[in-house]
């Protein structure tokens, strides 16, 4: 896990992100720390950051193993207004954002630390090789809204933690 | 149908959005591919079936509105969902008018998205479980009601499907309550415009200006009450089957409309100038000798011809009588399903049905048994549940006290079934066993008011 943002948000919100994902996947996760950020990904047209972009970046400039880039920018992917997060299906990085998982006049940050604990470990779900599913409450469920994040709880469902076992057994 | 049976085509030049697009879908498990082009894109349409396009409406070469239109000649019961970074109400209403599913603009509100996504889905589930039922329902339709295993009837059988597979004029003829109708709907399913509507008029119900209008529509003002442009139903059976029911009882003028019809397969709507092209293969019946009203003049000789080109004749029930059991056991078991209960006829109940000559036929002997197994005390009906005998020791009426004609004695009884049932044709029909129609067309005859009262 890697703070790649701009305002850091201290080390005990990333530090409950990262329980979180050793909790949904029961494996290991890391703090990542580097002054580098992607600036190549920012897109002046559109003031946002392409969240495609900033995973090449992070695969190509990440630590070894799977990573996970955590930034407050404003993420895009062309045809989307915003995204909160994106990630590549079965490689090796992830992004998510906490720019959007706010809303006006919220003033309470453990809100916002939830959502994106939900989004992380949703990411790293498709890092993982998960796919969006349609079980109620699944943390890989398909968010288009922070109401969307707010239905989910933090972790797979029995299915997908099926998926990601038989996955595991595939791939060694 | 989920995300994985949904196959999806992405069409648009710019290679970004057809890849960040593509991710999108398939993270949704959705069947993805992408074409560069509108030319591709057709080419892809032409080789394999999709649910849903998504296209680019400004792309060089071939743009998104004639994709879409290509997709609806090609592919009508895909989604086409237009997608456009410029929008203009104008190019939005052009798209919906072509046949568009929706539009987006670029970018697209994830939410938006996701919801449309969603509405295809839902929208091609729909689609997908009506092509299962029509299916079924034609496997249903072809053995419905149709049930017999008298030669006469392996030979309407035979005729019918040869029939089917045409594109001729077919007639059916046969006494009321035969099954004609049923024939016709089974020759319709059988035929290579099964997917096309099924569309029935009952030309004897009607006078012969609510016929006409009926028939070939009209246009707004064409005369008092047409309030609306109104499609007839010719029209409304363009490619599929036009059923004429009762059509020895259309009048002069109107045989010779219907002559037009099937000779130049156009017409005008009433009061209407614009001419209308139609496909519908017409299956017409009747229970009148329509050669003797031919001989007669009250049939025009070559609307006979027309319609006479395949000529299927429906046996009698009393002259395949060895169906009876057969058709008992079948209508007993759609009972049961009615009901919610087994229902089940005694043999002596069988031997009053055997007995019966069954002028209502195959009609009167489904609605005989309805009334036998509601009036049934349990699940086995009884000689007595039918009703077959008629009431004897009635309160007499009329003056005379002598023997009445047979004419007198059906008006009578037309009259008691009216009032018992208080005037519900539907049900007075029913239960004497002969259709709607018929019992309008005695009612007329009779001069019989719904309650039964006299209307002369």
């Amino acid at each position: 896990m890697w703070w790649i943002g701009e305002r850091h948000p201290g080390t005990r919100a990333l530090e409950h992100v990262r329980m979180h994902l050793q909790r949904a996947f029961g494996a290991p996760a890391a703090l990542w720390e580097g002054p580098e950020r992607p600036s190549e990904a920012y897109d002046p047209g559109r003031k946002q950051w392409s969240s495609t972009r900033i995973l090449a970046w992070l695969a190509r400039s990440g630590p070894p193993g799977r990573v996970l880039g955590v930034t407050d920018v404003d993420l895009f992917i062309p045809i989307l207004t915003f995204v909160f997060g994106e990630a590549q299906v079965g490689g090796r990085a992830a992004v998510v954002s906490t720019a959007r998982l706010g809303e006006p006049g919220l003033r309470d940050d453990r809100v916002v630390l939830e959502r994106l604990s939900k989004e992380s470990v949703h990411e790293m779900g498709h890092v993982l090789g998960l796919l969006h599913c349609g079980t109620p409450g699944c943390v890989m469920g398909r968010s288009a809204s922070v109401r969307d994040v707010d239905g989910k709880r933090g972790e797979p469902c029995a299915e997908c933690r099926e998926s990601l076992v038989r996955g595991r057994r595939e791939a060694t | 149908m989920s995300g994985a049976d949904t196959r999806v085509l992405v069409v648009d030049d710019e290679e970004i959005v057809r890849e960040s697009l593509g991710g999108w879908l398939q993270k949704d498990g959705y069947d993805v591919a992408a074409a560069p082009d509108g030319r591709s894109a057709v080419e892809r349409m032409k080789g394999e079936s999709w649910n849903v396009v998504l296209v680019d409406l400004k792309m060089p070469g071939m743009d998104g509105l004639q994709v879409l239109e290509e997709a609806r000649r090609l592919q009508p019961d895909a989604a086409v969902i237009i997608m456009t970074a410029y929008a203009t109400v104008d190019t939005a209403v052009t798209a919906m008018k072509l046949g568009a599913f929706d539009y987006l603009i670029k970018p697209f509100d994830p939410e938006e998205l996701t919801l449309i996504m969603k509405k295809v889905v839902a929208q091609q589930t729909l689609l997908h479980e009506n092509l299962v039922l029509r299916q079924a329902l034609r496997k249903e339709n072809r053995f419905r009601d149709l049930v017999s295993k008298s030669p006469s009837m392996q030979r309407v059988f035979e005729l019918a499907q040869v029939a089917a597979r045409s594109n001729s004029t077919i007639l059916v003829l046969g006494e009321s309550g035969t099954g004609k109708e049923v024939l016709a709907r089974t020759i319709h399913a059988e035929s290579p415009r099964a997917e096309g509507p099924f569309v029935a008029v009952s030309c004897a119900a009607l006078t012969e200006t609510l016929l006409e209008s009926e028939l070939f529509g009209h246009e707004k003002g064409a005369f008092t009450g047409a309030v609306a442009r109104r499609k007839g139903k010719i029209e409304a059976a363009h490619g599929g089957t036009l059923f004429l029911d009762e059509v020895g009882d259309i009048s002069p003028k109107l045989q010779l409309d219907l002559l037009r019809v099937l000779e130049e397969r156009h017409f005008h709507r009433v009061g209407g100038n614009e001419l209308i092209e139609v496909d519908v293969r017409v299956v017409a019946a009747t229970n009148r000798d329509l050669e003797k009203a031919v001989a007669e003049g009250s049939f025009r000789e070559d609307l006979y011809y027309r319609l006479n080109v395949i000529r299927v004749t429906l046996p009698p029930l009393r002259e395949r009588k060895e169906d009876i059991p057969l058709l008992v056991e079948h209508f007993l078991e759609r009972l049961g399903v009615e009901l919610k209960r087994r229902v089940r006829v005694s043999p002596e109940t069988m031997a009053a049905l055997l007995g019966h000559a069954w002028p209502g036929n195959v009609r009167e002997l489904r609605n005989v048994l309805e009334r036998g197994a509601v009036v049934a005390q349990g699940e086995l009906v009884k000689p007595a549940d039918l009703g077959l005998e008629p009431a004897s020791g009635g309160e007499p009426s009329g003056s005379s006290a002598g023997p009445s004609t047979l004419e007198d004695m059906e008006r009578r009884h037309i009259a008691q079934v009216l009032a018992y049932a208080s005037g519900n044709i539907s049900q007075a029909a029913r239960i004497l066993g002969i259709d709607r129609v018929t019992l309008y067309n005695k009612m007329r005859k009779y001069q019989l008011k719904r309650d039964g009262e006299d209307a002369s």
